[in-house]
């Protein structure tokens, strides 16, 4: 009775816990420090349970509507309003509830992880409270089917994660970093309002089914396209509007830039809904398939390119993330750019956007752990510089089985899950066009190299005397590390599992506009 | 047989399992090449020391090659291609948002105005 | 023609908003050309919801047979504004601890993470 309850209301929930647990954090924060720990984890903890039932009840039962404010959650339609959804409607289908399993999955680690990672710092309160709203925007932005519900809930991420970025002022490098950050994001997200407003001027609706069902490619429709376009992948951090991430990923603590990772892949989900579910087949599908090719190929190569001469870890990370965007761009624009073309997209087209959907997941996991282990690196000896490390493999062994697990992974190497979403980019790309594929795996042989250097770097050679007394990480940063890292070990030997539950669902989701449609206007 | 099938993409199939059996075949093969070794020797005196052609072993923090030197070869070739992508990456934010503009521009030209 | 002004004055204060933000070096006024952008659009989303001959959409005692006009962009429009306030806020605050730290708010000095 009281399960029936949860999955019923669960999209409510999965935005209502995080927002109560964060508004109370300053107050509960006034009692004790161990009060407010377990006040966020268990707050973390709520979320993430909420966000993985509502999930396996998408998967098994198909997608699910919630009408905010109706008699009943799926209510759409009202009787007096001619067949028009009025009210704010979440709309999950399975490609949210990927994205919801990757925030949820993510979260969690991080929460335990920042517990003993920022316990030498003060304002810890303003710091949760932040952070839990963060995870609410996410959630939100993911889950969303209104077009002015998702800028709103883009806001959210970006004022909570501009603050959370400032939030060790270093000297003013750490400002510096979520000022660059904030201004990019701020005019993006009004390029983004300008084009609903022009939905809105055309269709006079806001809801992505009912825009979706009304769409003609006018002029006006594709001025709004390349407006929404162009600001999301400047959020997501592809070239050439990439230069915030080096330094908004860097100058965050730790725990924050894996979830960062996962606000840019949030901002990725946001290109894929408006590309395939509000134009679909009406647009240029040439044309936009192949600018997000470009941008995904200019990605991974200037990424990668970049990242081998630096001399920071936590920016030499940052380049990959914005270079393993390149791949997800590029999967996910070879299967757009077939997409009106069934053989075709039944041959390669549907392996290319599984493969780019897959890269998403396995990105956030592997990469949330190259940047939690280099957190807690960090945290014993003081310095992000590689120039003055080495030699740590001797005392901080757990910290280095598990960066050789992340780089392994994101270097593409079997049989973590890197490889497994890697070779389906692969084989479906080179049978688009061969030169992409090479292209790709030239990049991929330059990620290795460049995480062989970081190795070297950081855990080979000598024990230096200046890192003498350095110990092993503390456990709770070592079991958040260990989260991600049986993840990622875990969907490299089972991918046929991983791929058949989850992935294909949710790329069959994305690419069928008519299901969406219907399950929102009821059959429309 | 489910959880452990193969990933089928169009034109191949990936079995990590069968890659991991090959893996262990090897590590055993490793393992009894490694035990045929020379297993008499006493640690801890000159015969485990590194031998530097008989100069004397630099202290250990001169021995590390550090972060910022490896790859100078890599980078030293690409000079051209490095010289002008660094200086790109300026950090004048007035630059960054020229950038997003003019990407914006270039998009709307090709989309709108060529098709 | 009448009806297009709104439009057109869009179209300007957006225009001057972008010169701003892209050609200004102190931060006080990037923040500025951001607030000029940010009143352009939503001076945009009210247009859009005019309708000639309309009144205001406040359901008490409203007159019958009168055409109201669209109410939904104005509880847009108010969003946005509260998102601009908080934006201007949290921009405003950097600001200062940068001028603080860095003693200086141009954007050609605030350049210490570069490439």
């Amino acid at each position: 009775m009281i399960w029936d309850v949860i999955v019923a209301q669960s999209p409510a929930l999965l935005i209502a816990i995080p927002l109560l647990f964060a508004f109370f954090c300053p107050f509960i924060g006034k009692i004790s420090n161990m009060v407010r720990n377990i006040w966020v984890a268990v707050g973390m903890a709520l979320t993430s349970a909420v966000a993985l039932i509502l999930a396996w009840d998408v998967y098994a039962f198909g997608t699910r509507i919630y009408v905010f404010g109706a008699q009943a959650a799926n209510y759409a339609l009202p009787l007096d309003s001619g067949g028009i959804p009025v009210r704010i409607i979440f709309t999950v289908d399975p490609m949210s509830a990927l994205m919801q399993i990757i925030a949820a999955i993510t979260g969690l680690a991080i929460i335990l992880y920042s517990i003993s990672s920022e316990q030498r710092h003060s304002g810890l309160s303003s710091f949760y409270t932040l952070y839990l709203l963060m995870i609410t925007g996410i959630l939100g932005m993911v889950s969303t089917g209104d077009l002015f519900n998702f800028f709103v809930f883009l806001e959210i991420v970006s004022i909570a994660s501009a603050g959370l970025i400032a939030y060790r002022v270093d000297k003013g490098l750490a400002v510096e970093a979520a000022l660059k950050y904030f201004v990019l994001s701020t005019i993006g997200a009004l390029a983004i309002l300008f084009a609903i407003g022009i939905y809105y001027g055309e269709y006079n609706a806001l809801n992505i089914a009912m825009i979706a069902s009304r769409m003609q490619f006018t002029v006006l429709d594709q001025i709004a396209l390349v407006l929404i376009m162009a600001a999301l992948a400047m959020k997501c951090g592809s070239v050439p509007m990439h230069f915030w991430t080096p330094d908004a990923y860097s100058m965050a603590p730790s725990s924050i830039t894996a979830m960062l990772v996962v606000a840019s892949q949030a901002s990725l989900y946001g290109i894929f809904r408006v590309l395939f579910t509000l134009y679909n087949v009406t647009l240029n599908t040439a044309t936009v398939g192949w600018i997000v090719i470009v941008l995904g190929v200019l990605s991974m190569v200037i990424g990668v390119t970049m990242a081998i001469p630096q001399k920071n870890v936590k920016r030499l990370m940052a380049y990959h993330a914005i270079s393993q965007t390149g791949y997800m761009l590029l999967g996910v624009g070879v299967g757009l750019a077939v997409l009106g073309n069934q053989p075709l997209m039944d041959s390669f087209g549907y392996t290319a956007m599984e493969g780019g959907i897959f890269h998403i997941i396995n990105h956030a996991m592997y990469k949330g752990l190259l940047f939690l282990t280099a957190g807690a690196v960090f945290f014993r000896i003081g310095t992000y510089n590689l120039n003055k490390m080495g030699g740590l493999g001797h005392s901080m062994k757990w910290t280095m089985v598990f960066f050789i697990i992340g780089a392994l992974a994101i270097a593409g190497i079997p049989p973590f899950n890197g490889f497994a979403s890697k070779w389906m980019i692969y084989e479906s790309v080179y049978v688009f066009n061969p030169i992409l594929a090479i292209i790709a795996m030239v990049v991929s042989i330059l990620t290795l190299a460049s995480f062989v250097k970081v190795f070297h770097s950081i855990f080979m050679g000598p024990k230096l005397p200046e890192y003498e007394g350095v110990k092993e990480a503390p456990l709770p940063m070592l079991i958040g590390m260990g989260i991600l890292a049986v993840i990622v070990i875990l969907f490299g030997i089972f991918p046929e599992t991983v791929v058949s539950t989850l992935i294909v669902p949710a790329a069959h989701a994305l690419t069928n506009q008519g299901a969406y449609i219907a399950a929102v206007l009821g059959g429309v | 047989m489910g959880i452990f099938s193969s990933l089928l993409s169009g034109s191949g199939a990936w079995n990590p399992l069968v890659w991991l059996l090959a893996f262990v075949v090897a590590v055993i093969i490793v393992y009894l090449i490694w035990s045929r070794g020379e297993k008499s020797y006493k640690k801890g005196t000159e015969q485990t020391t590194p031998f530097i052609s008989g100069n004397k072993e630099p202290s250990k923090d001169a021995v590390h090659v550090r972060g910022g030197n490896l790859y100078w070869g890599y980078t030293e070739a690409l000079k051209g291609y490095y010289e002008r992508i660094v200086p790109l990456h300026s950090g004048d934010m007035n630059d960054y948002v020229l950038w997003y503009l003019g990407t914006t521009a270039l998009i709307l030209v090709i989309v709108v105005v060529l098709s | 023609m009448f009806l297009n002004i709104p439009y057109i004055a869009v179209v300007v204060l957006a225009l001057i908003g972008l010169a701003t933000i892209l050609f200004k070096r102190n931060l006080i006024k990037i923040f500025l050309g951001i607030v000029i952008l940010e009143s352009a659009v939503n001076l945009f989303l009210i247009a859009l919801g005019y309708r000639e001959g309309g009144i205001a959409p406040i359901y008490t005692n409203a007159p019958a047979g009168e055409e109201m006009v669209f109410s939904t962009v104005q509880a847009l429009t108010l969003t946005s504004i509260v998102i601009g306030v908080a934006t201007t806020a949290v921009m405003l605050t950097f600001a200062m601890v940068l001028w603080k730290k860095y003693g200086s708010i141009e954007t050609n000095k605030i350049r210490r993470l570069k490439e």
